[in-house]
């Protein structure tokens, strides 16, 4: 089993290579075609805040979240309705992609789910080709993020990738966290502890 | 009529329920002015019926759409260390009493309950200590929850994709 997680994991050693690729950053016009990546509850909620602020330049907006997720729809379809009073032009979509990882679910295991769920996350994200990626936590994020990253590397498409950690996050990074530490170009946190143990991070104070 | 109330999220939290309804605690709660007492239970085995006391009305119910309400309508808060359950209360500007689930000893929420704590912004304590917290707690100490700003996380998004 361990042999196989390993084999598996080969595919994401192109991943260095693709944070060679990052270093230089492009300035965008807007619109900005956003993906945004929803999860159970609380991440969907702080996201949402997330996006409240933002202005019309970041249109349309694809959300992406697990199948077994059923309570993320509504509250999105919430959201860009009231969206749509003050932007009458607002567009978004919703898409799911299998669940990539159950809480405590075992390390390798983890990585085959992961890997399957890039089956869906790959074809799609080459589909919605975003500038910018926003995500903030939940396993659904690393398969989308590893694909918009392979998308970079093979010259498709370069993304943006903005992950903003939990605020229930005050000491540790959530997994989906210290993966993404070393793959995104901008890593969000909102305490300080974690600012100075992750000195790449940005602290922005409490955003949510 | 002064009430509390009490939540325990979609979790299951007995010995919260347990301790909060007992004898003891109603006496307690009585004394610092509060009349009536409601329990939201969540997956709990626990759910007191409907009583009405001398000392403290009771009622249950496990779970609503939304909890606003209540929240709303409550003069103290008491909850499990739950995310949503916390910042959601303190967005209401309610005190808030948070008792942790020490059953759940390796739960990552723990760290924001903790933080609120050290911050003044809650009353923090667990099932065998919160009938002598509810009695000696002074919550005019507590300081509010500002709200967080959105709006700073989309100037800095403006100037890092070069919109500015």
């Amino acid at each position: 089993m361990e042999a196989l997680a390993l084999l598996l994991l080969l595919p994401l050693l192109l991943v260095p290579l693709a944070l060679l690729a990052r270093k230089r950053r492009c300035r965008r016009t807007p619109p900005l075609r956003v993906l945004v990546v929803a999860g159970s509850g609380g991440h969907t909620t702080e996201i949402l805040r997330l996006l409240s602020c933002l202005s019309e330049s970041y249109s349309p907006r694809h959300y992406i979240f697990a199948d077994s997720d059923k309570m993320s729809e509504a509250k999105i379809r919430s959201f860009e309705q009231k969206r749509a009073e003050t932007f009458p032009n607002s567009q978004f979509t919703l898409d799911r992609i299998p669940r990539s990882r159950e809480v405590r679910q075992s390390w390798t295991s983890s990585v085959v789910t992961t890997l399957y769920s890039m089956l869906y996350s790959l074809p799609l994200t080459y589909k919605l080709k975003p500038d910018l990626i926003l995500c903030n936590g939940p396993g659904t994020c690393v398969p989308v993020c590893i694909s918009a990253l392979l998308l970079g590397l093979l010259g498709i498409k370069r993304a943006i990738i903005v992950y903003v950690e939990s605020i229930c996050r005050v000491e540790t990074l959530s997994l989906s966290g210290k993966i993404l530490y070393y793959f995104s170009d901008y890593f969000i946190v909102q305490w300080p502890d974690l600012k100075e143990k992750y000195p790449k991070s940005v602290f922005l104070g409490r955003i949510v | 009529m002064k009430s509390v109330f009490v939540t325990v999220g979609t979790t299951s939290f007995d010995d919260l329920i347990a301790t909060v309804s007992s004898p003891a605690a109603l006496q307690v709660l009585q004394s610092r002015g509060y009349q009536k007492l409601v329990l939201q239970v969540g997956r709990g085995e626990l759910k007191p019926g409907p009583c009405s006391s001398p000392a403290v009305a009771v009622e249950a119910f496990r779970f609503k759409d939304s909890l606003a309400e209540d929240l709303g309508r409550a003069d103290l808060v008491i909850s499990h260390a739950g995310a949503g359950s916390c910042l959601e209360t303190l967005e209401k500007g309610k005190p808030l009493v948070v008792v942790i689930n020490e059953k759940l000893m390796n739960n990552h929420q723990l760290e924001l309950a903790k933080q609120l704590h050290r911050d003044g912004h809650v009353v923090c304590c667990n099932c065998s200590t919160l009938v002598e917290t509810l009695q000696t707690m002074d919550l005019t100490t507590l300081k509010p929850f500002p709200p967080g700003q959105p709006e700073k996380f989309a100037l800095f998004l403006d100037k890092v994709v070069g919109f500015q």
